[in-house]
């Protein structure tokens, strides 16, 4: 056998800085349907620190659920879906691995011990036959190789740690017993149980009433604080993104349109699309003060099995200039420091609007 | 001024799990006394969490289901407990808009037939050709297009769909609309069109809109008032910039607090409620708040709180007028 | 995450619901598709046109005696399958016992899906009282053991063709009743039939018009399977001689008479028992390709 230090250099094509957790590069996606060849997620690079947070956002159809599917290699399998470029994760052990070259058996290691989920619907992820304290011991047993005994104490220390009230008791609960709330509670503790490198939140709020998402991403914002962790935090509410992102990628279409930090993604937005986004909420601050029109995006997203030719925003964007935003595909320029985007009129736009 | 809607202790109960095999089943209180009035041409918002109830008061003042207590009145008639054939020519007067757009649209049914059902129920003598110019007219009123009549919902996004819900409430020019979360389903670039849409033709049509809603954001932009739900009752009553730049019961404090706000430069200490909604099965004496009210006192206990106008049209139903509350909003 | 691996595939299908017109013709692909289903339907049809017009076409009537030529083997002379103890030519008899078997199979079904969905319809929509009474009648009428319902009823009033297809089909509908009272309780709960009701919409508009439409593709497959029963109950009761009178062949009859001759001229039980099963099966693949085909999954958007 050869010394695990030697095989690890030879199977890294390109190392992750000594921060990084996770390098996505030229991660595509496609699904083979009846009706052709579905490209859902073109070409999205990004890198995760440790501690970090990333929002993905975007509407249905921009791809943003499939990248952190894909990451994971939770699509279906090959003739159905193809997984091309690389995905460079950094383990509990230190090891990078690029799990899109990984064999399954391998893979099956890496979820949950290295890097979890959590899912929007709580409900359909969790077994609605078993105790949710058999669910969150079998996890922890599975990774960890404990008894069951042990398995069942840590279950219960872990349910305390996300804040479900008298853990103990809740070990012997149905899934069905238990609220929302509670439930995704449940699943984020099952997440933690092997205390990954990184977990992807799949729209993990969006289900839940305000009161119960407040609770929730406090929740979550507090456990990354002990643990570290790296978040992907996939979701279509531009106020969650504003409270828990450091950085946030904007994706339509199955492309990255505009990645930046936080603050000057919502300061100083690039992109036409997330200038949209942004301004069609209707600001809290001015409730009740009159009903000026919502600055609505018109159209509807491109079918994915017929994308425009050019920017695939191009037929809804104000800006649009025919001649030039429909020849070819934008690249995803570098503006400004840490700041991407894929619009070729950017720059005289930034002038006018800035 | 007459109100178009007139609500008085609106109550409607569940038949709940039975408690053993041989005991009755429990009530479940869904509405537990709630009054309200929306004038002619006013949007008043219902806004509460899941289980709050707002969805049944919709369903109830249609007379969807049967209300077990109160009386309704529309445009000065009671239809409380109209038989069905009475209350027939109140249904064109009234209408409703789905939260799903998936599932409130027949799969088997083709635009013509989807939008026209309310011609062919209401006024069944007029002709096919007469039935069609007036779809296509509803279908340009909404936004789209006249040629879409043939199509079948599943040829339409969301959002397209959500507007063939709104073309089949409004073909008969009802004058009271209940929309039921009817942007909660979209996305949000298409929640805005949705919006704007709502907004013009109730200026275009005179049209006075009950928006039941849990969306605070949204709620803020359309309504006139808005009435505050919780596990049945209405625990806050004001016109929206009141409500929201000086709430009045520490449950609208909470709600509005919880709010995401998307600007990353505002940072605001939250009011994090602890706990769920209480089942309404078995709800806490008293005030149904205070289990997870940070300013209960043991008064709080003893009886439910009646709504108390504490300044013009401000309403709210909680004992402590001593207290001081913040809003994320602040004072204009 | 244990679980977690499974509800992943679910989700990924979830992005490419793009708004696309599905075409009509998609469930007649995805049956065509289902090999044995194709098989199936050719069988039946190739055995209706034969029934149909195969006996015109024959040298021989089902009825005509030829006592030179009793217990010919198939193959072996002008009767291509043979005769039966009096001389009669088997492929005759089994064209005109095609005929009574298949119409009795599909005029008990056709009788049988009228009760089925009414009762089914009456009681998915009306629940309550009334719904009660209907399926708790339902749950009664499927503790007989219906065969011997059949039988017994078959000897009592004397068996004829129409009143074979009667007692068929009214015990073999509560199937059907029951498949739809579920579709129709749960599609009564959808917005849509809301829609209608608030709309001030007749209970017979919201039934027919908005509930039933949506609730076809279980019934029609639910369908299919009463054919093969309604053929093969009427093979049952008239191999024990309570169902179709000879001299009127059918396909159980024809069995019945073969019974004694088992050892000395197995054709007799043979063709008429390959018959039975070949259109029973055949209805039964065309009944799995259709639940396949017309999914509600996919059609039900």
């Amino acid at each position: 056998m050869m010394p695990e230090a030697v095989t690890d250099r030879g199977a890294l094509p390109a190392a992750l800085a000594e921060d990084e957790i996770l390098a996505v590069r030229d991660l595509s996606i496609a699904f083979q349907t009846p009706a052709g060849r579905l490209a859902a997620v073109q070409d999205v690079s990004f890198t995760l620190r440790r501690g970090e947070t990333l929002a993905l956002v975007g509407e249905s159809g921009s791809g943003k659920s499939v990248t952190s599917l894909g990451i994971l290699r939770l699509t279906p399998r090959a003739p159905f879906c193809r997984i091309t470029g690389q995905v460079l994760l950094r383990g509990r052990d230190g090891r990078v691995r690029d799990l899109v070259a990984l064999p399954e058996e391998a893979m099956r290691e890496v979820r949950g011990r290295d890097a979890a989920m959590v899912f929007q619907e709580p409900m359909t992820s969790l077994n609605p036959v078993h105790r949710v304290g058999e669910q969150v011991a079998e996890a922890i047993r599975f990774h960890e190789g404990l008894g069951r005994r042990a398995a069942l104490t840590k279950a219960a220390e872990l349910l305390e740690l996300v804040g479900i009230p008298d853990p103990r008791r809740r070990l012997a609960s149905y899934p069905h017993e238990l609220s929302g709330g509670m439930r995704q509670r449940v699943m984020i503790a099952m997440a933690l149980s092997c205390e990954p490198q990184l977990l992807i939140a799949d729209e993990p709020t969006t289900a839940l009433d305000v009161t119960i998402q407040a609770q929730i991403l406090d929740l979550l914002r507090r456990l990354q604080e002990r643990t570290r962790m790296a978040v992907i935090f996939i979701t279509h509410n531009l106020g969650v993104v504003a409270e828990i992102a450091d950085r946030v990628m904007v994706m339509y279409a199955g492309r990255v349109v505009e990645q930046a930090p936080v603050r000057p993604l919502f300061g100083a937005p690039l992109m036409p699309y997330t200038r949209g986004l942004l301004r069609s909420v209707p600001r809290l601050d001015l409730a009740g003060l009159g009903r000026e029109k919502l600055a609505a995006i018109p159209g509807t997203v491109p079918d994915p099995l017929d994308p425009p030719p050019g920017c695939s925003f191009a037929p809804r964007c104000d800006h649009v200039e025919p001649g030039r935003c429909d020849a070819a595909l934008p690249g995803l320029d570098l503006a400004r420091p840490e700041h991407r985007v894929r619009c070729v009129r950017w720059a005289e736009l930034a002038g006018g609007v800035a | 001024m007459t109100a178009l809607l007139e609500v008085r202790d609106l109550r409607k109960w569940f038949a709940g799990p039975r408690p053993g095999p041989f005991r009755p089943r429990a009530k479940l209180h869904a509405v537990d006394g709630v009054s309200f009035d929306i004038q002619r041409g006013e949007v008043l918002s219902l806004v509460g969490e899941s289980g709050s109830g707002k969805t049944t008061v919709g369903r109830t003042v249609l007379r969807l289901a049967r209300p077990d207590g109160g009386t309704i009145r529309f445009g000065g008639t009671e239809i409380t407990s109209l038989s069905r054939d009475a209350l027939r020519p109140f249904r064109r007067r009234m209408q409703l808009v789905f939260q799903d757009p998936y599932a409130s649209l027949n799969p088997k049914m083709t635009v013509e037939e989807i939008v026209g059902a309310p011609l062919a129920i209401h006024e069944p003598a007029i002709g096919t050709a007469e039935r069609r110019r007036r779809v296509e007219e509803a279908l340009s009123l909404v936004g789209l297009l006249p040629s879409h009549i043939g199509r079948y919902p599943h040829e339409f996004s969301g959002g397209q769909r959500q507007r063939l819900g709104i073309a089949r409430a409004l073909i008969l020019r009802p004058e009271l609309l209940i929309a039921d979360e009817p942007v909660s389903a979209l996305d949000v670039s298409v929640q805005a069109q949705v919006v704007n849409l709502m907004l013009e033709l109730k200026e275009r049509l005179g049209l006075t809109i009950l928006f039941i809603s849990h969306d605070l954001a949204v709620v803020g932009h359309i309504s006139d008032r808005i009435a505050v739900m919780y596990l049945g009752r209405l625990v806050e009553v004001a016109p929206t910039r009141a409500l929201f730049t000086a709430p009045r019961h520490p449950y609208t404090e909470a709600l509005l607090s919880a709010v995401p706000i998307p600007d990353p430069m505002v940072r605001r200490e939250r009011i994090v409620l602890t706990g769920d909604v209480p089942s309404p099965l078995n709800p806490p004496s008293g005030c149904p708040f205070r289990t997870r009210c940070r300013y209960a006192l043991p008064a709080c206990a003893e009886a439910p709180p009646a709504l108390r106008e504490m300044a013009p049209g401000h309403w709210k139903a909680c004992i402590r007028d001593d207290i001081a509350l913040a809003s994320p909003v602040g004072v204009a | 995450m244990s679980g977690a691996s499974e509800a992943p595939i679910g989700l990924a299908a979830a992005p490419a619901a793009a708004p696309r017109p599905r075409r009509r013709d998609g469930a007649l692909r995805r049956f065509l598709r289902h090999r044995l289903a194709a098989f199936g339907a050719g069988v039946i049809t190739l055995m209706v046109l034969a029934c149909a017009i195969g006996p015109y076409l024959l040298p021989f009537t089902d009825t005509e005696i030829d006592i030179m030529q009793r217990f010919a083997p198939p193959f072996s002379g002008p009767h291509l399958l043979g005769t039966d103890p009096l001389g009669r030519d088997i492929l005759a008899r089994l064209l005109m016992a095609g005929r009574i078997s298949l119409s009795v199979g599909f005029s008990a079904m056709a009788i049988s899906m009228v009760i089925g969905i009414t009762v089914g319809l009456v009681a998915g929509y009306y629940r309550g009282w009334v719904g009660m009474v209907l399926m708790r009648f339902v749950d009664a009428m499927l503790c007989f053991p219906s065969i011997f319902l059949l039988l017994a009823i078959s000897a009592l009033i004397g068996p004829a063709v129409g009143s074979i297809i009667m007692l068929i089909a009214v015990t073999s509908w509560m199937e059907v009743a029951r498949i739809v009272e579920a579709q129709i309780r749960a599609l009564k709960a959808r917005d849509f039939a809301v829609a209608a009701e608030a709309l001030g919409a007749s209970d017979a508009r919201v039934m027919l018009r908005e509930l039933l439409p949506n609730a076809i593709a279980p019934i029609v497959v639910a369908a299919t399977l009463n054919v093969a029963h309604a053929i093969l109950a009427e093979s049952y009761v008239s191999f024990l001689g309570y169902g179709i009178q000879p001299p009127t062949p059918s396909w159980g009859n024809m069995l019945d008479n073969a019974q004694s001759y088992l050892t000395s001229a197995p054709w007799l039980a043979i063709i008429p028992g390959a018959a039975i099963t070949l259109a029973v099966t055949s209805f039964n693949f065309i009944g799995d390709g259709l639940r396949d085909a017309l999914d509600p999954r996919m059609g039900g958007r």
